[in-house]
């Protein structure tokens, strides 16, 4: 047998460094100083970066009035300005980024690859064709006055529903392989942007504008009512994401070590898909397909927490803050006010060519 | 606190009790029949090597065992109850096992793999219990890993990152260990390092162990019992003795070799002639 077996080694004597244990009573757990402080200042600039927002217009309000109005010590005409006027267009712009931060950031985690996100995998997209359609074919066919009918967020809504459905569908084979994933993904974006194309060749004038600025991705005119159903998406959605956060540490592994250490893997697939289809389909309905931020937030927030997977609620708040910033500059500092999504097209477009040029994935084929 | 990895090794190994059992099992990737009949009985406390030609089925078969691949007929028991019926979560309490090549994710610490060993013992609200720590922190220990903890996996030479991953099967914490092929890209003395953990875990801790080997002078000298396959089927199994004889070497092989005692320990010893054809 083995030669000598030598001495058993003591236990290590320093805790492990994988954070700072936390047990407080049945409940335990690891923090890490990094994934409270990302966060947390995220979460700090958010507000500042809001309430400049809100600030901002033919009538302006300093920052310390914007506070205080907030916290209900304003006056009344502010508070109306600020309340019913301005601070809709600020919620819906945080929720949306919040949700598209953390759909990238499941589906990064889940298809173990940067490229996956709502953009690249054509979910987005499909709920253009579902917007665009709603717009253009609404005076026309029969199908298309139901389309009208629904309104364009509804459409949008189903657009993305059913592109994830498709998606989910073709990339299904005994399980789902994050890659197989992505080259379907791909294979949906193209064609969804066909599609588009398509029905704005067909569309008058006036409509074709219209859906342009939907396609941009655009925070203009929202009110509380944009607000409601995108809020109530995130309430739900957002908490049954971060208690995914355990399996997806484990589903970030191979298929086999993950099913080895007792994850059902179908079933937390389908959850985390799911999971990740929904927010997008709610925040793209609520502010048009606002392009590359999910695919490039969770990666700054994977480099800023310095772990091995793209943490959620970080890249939640960091994707808020993108757009809450974007659509900040996009009204203050350009000359002209431009779509948010314009900007974050500028800013997403170069750092997805990197990604591909970078190409080599370790684990991938 | 650690009972998890003290297990006496005395403790009764009433002497045939079957841990994990395939029966008649056929095992395929869609219509492309890999094994087909195989019968194969894992006793309580064994130490086991599968060894066989490339493609010949062995880490296939590991994954059936391993309830990773479910059998097109047939089955595989799990303490006398179907694997196949058993919850992943109980399974993954019970059995650990190491895949061929297992992937971990770009910027894992060794520290966080082997904590995700603990998975299957942990739920929403405890995620790191005093038990977790004090495993994974032994774990660690057991593999010398202890120093390397905070370094990175795709860092690390590939016999460090080998032992970080019978680190995290260590912190399963399992009675049965499944290991496809621990000693891949190491060189001799990583080798021979990897397989007295292997050993002391059977030795000392009382684990049933399978592995998977390439290296048949190694696999006779640290294994019990060795179990030779071929084309998808079981040719020979037994003592280390038993299997590696020239003739088995001859057919499973095509291999024309003598056999001596190992002047080390005694057991068969292989020194390849040629080839046949
Ligand atoms: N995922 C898969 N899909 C389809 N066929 C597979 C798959 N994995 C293995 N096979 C086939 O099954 C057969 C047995 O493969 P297996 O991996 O079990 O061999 P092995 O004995 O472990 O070989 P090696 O010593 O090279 O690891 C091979 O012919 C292989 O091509
Ligand atoms: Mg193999």
């Amino acid at each position: 047998m083995s030669v000598a077996a030598p001495a058993r080694p003591e236990p290590a004597a320093g805790p492990v460094r994988a954070g700072r244990p936390v047990r407080v009573g049945p409940v335990s757990g690891l923090l890490r100083w990094r994934d409270v402080a990302v966060p947390a200042v995220a979460f700090a600039v958010l507000v500042l970066a809001a309430a400049l927002s809100i600030g901002r217009g033919d009538y302006p309000i300093g920052l310390g009035e914007v506070l205080r109005t907030l916290v209900g010590l304003g006056e009344q005409t502010q508070e109306f300005v600020v309340l019913q006027l301005r601070a809709p267009r600020v919620v819906v712009g945080a929720l949306v980024g919040l949700a598209l931060g953390v759909s990238g950031a499941l589906f990064q985690t889940f298809a173990r690859n940067p490229l996956a996100a709502p953009d690249t995998l054509g979910i987005t997209t499909g709920a253009s064709v579902g917007a665009v359609a709603a717009i253009v074919l609404s005076g026309g066919t029969s199908t298309g006055a139901i389309l009208g009918g629904l309104g364009v967020p509804v459409a949008a809504l189903l657009g993305a529903l059913a592109t994830g459905a498709l998606l989910f569908g073709l990339a299904w084979r005994t399980g789902i392989d994050g890659y197989r994933l992505v080259l379907v993904g791909i294979a949906l974006w193209s064609v969804g942007a066909a599609l588009v194309d398509w029905l704005l060749t067909r569309a008058e004038i006036h409509d074709a504008a219209s859906a342009y600025v939907w396609i941009t991705g655009s925070l203009n005119a929202r009110t509380w009512d944009d607000v409601v159903p995108l809020g109530l998406a995130v309430a739900v959605l957002l908490p049954l994401a971060l208690a995914a956060g355990r399996v997806l540490g484990v589903l970030q592994f191979g298929d086999d070590t993950a099913r080895g250490l007792g994850v059902r893997l179908t079933g937390a697939q389908t959850a985390v898909v799911l999971l990740a289809v929904c927010l997008v389909a709610f925040a793209v309905s609520a502010a048009g397909p606002i392009t590359f931020v999910a695919l490039v937030v969770p990666q700054i927030a994977v480099r800023l927490t310095g772990g091995s997977r793209p943490p959620l609620l970080a890249a939640g708040l960091l994707g808020a803050l993108l757009v809450v910033g974007a659509d900040l500059v996009t009204r203050t500092v350009l000359p002209q006010a431009l779509p948010v999504g314009i900007l974050t097209a500028v800013i997403g477009a170069p750092y997805l060519l990197w990604l591909l040029v970078r190409g080599r994935r370790r684990s991938t084929v | 606190m650690t009972e998890l990895l003290h297990r006496s090794p005395t403790a009764a190994p009433d002497a045939a009790r079957v841990r994990l059992a395939a029966e008649r099992v056929r095992l395929a990737y869609d219509e492309n029949v890999v094994v087909d009949d195989l019968d194969l009985e894992l006793a309580e406390g064994s130490f086991t090597a599968i060894v066989g030609p490339n493609g010949c089925g062995k880490s296939t078969l590991l994954r059936a065992l391993g309830r990773l691949l479910r059998p097109t007929s047939g089955q595989v028991l799990l303490d006398g109850r179907a694997i196949a019926k058993t919850p992943t979560r109980e399974v993954a309490k019970v059995l650990g096992l190491l895949p061929q090549t297992p992937v971990a994710p770009e910027g894992l610490t060794v520290a966080d793999l082997v904590a995700r060993g603990r998975h299957p013992h942990q739920n929403w609200l405890r995620q790191w219990s005093r038990d977790d720590e004090a495993v994974v922190a032994e774990a660690l220990s057991w593999t010398s890993m202890t120093d390397l903890a905070g370094r990175p996996v795709d860092e690390l030479s590939g016999g460090q990152r080998q032992r970080a991953w019978i680190s995290m099967a260590l912190a399963q914490g399992t009675d049965l260990l499944l290991l496809d092929e621990p000693t891949t890209y190491l060189d001799l003395s990583h080798q021979i390092d990897v397989l007295d953990l292997v050993a002391r875990l059977h030795a000392e801790r009382g684990r049933t162990v399978v592995v998977v080997l390439h290296d048949l002078n190694l696999a006779a000298r640290y294994a019990q019992r060795l179990v030779a396959m071929k084309d998808g089927a079981l040719v020979a199994s037994g003592s280390p003795a038993e299997v590696l004889t020239e003739q088995l070497l001859a057919e499973v092989f095509e291999l024309e070799a003598r056999v001596l005692p190992d002047p080390v320990s005694g057991t068969p010893m292989v020194v390849p002639v040629r080839r046949l054809r």
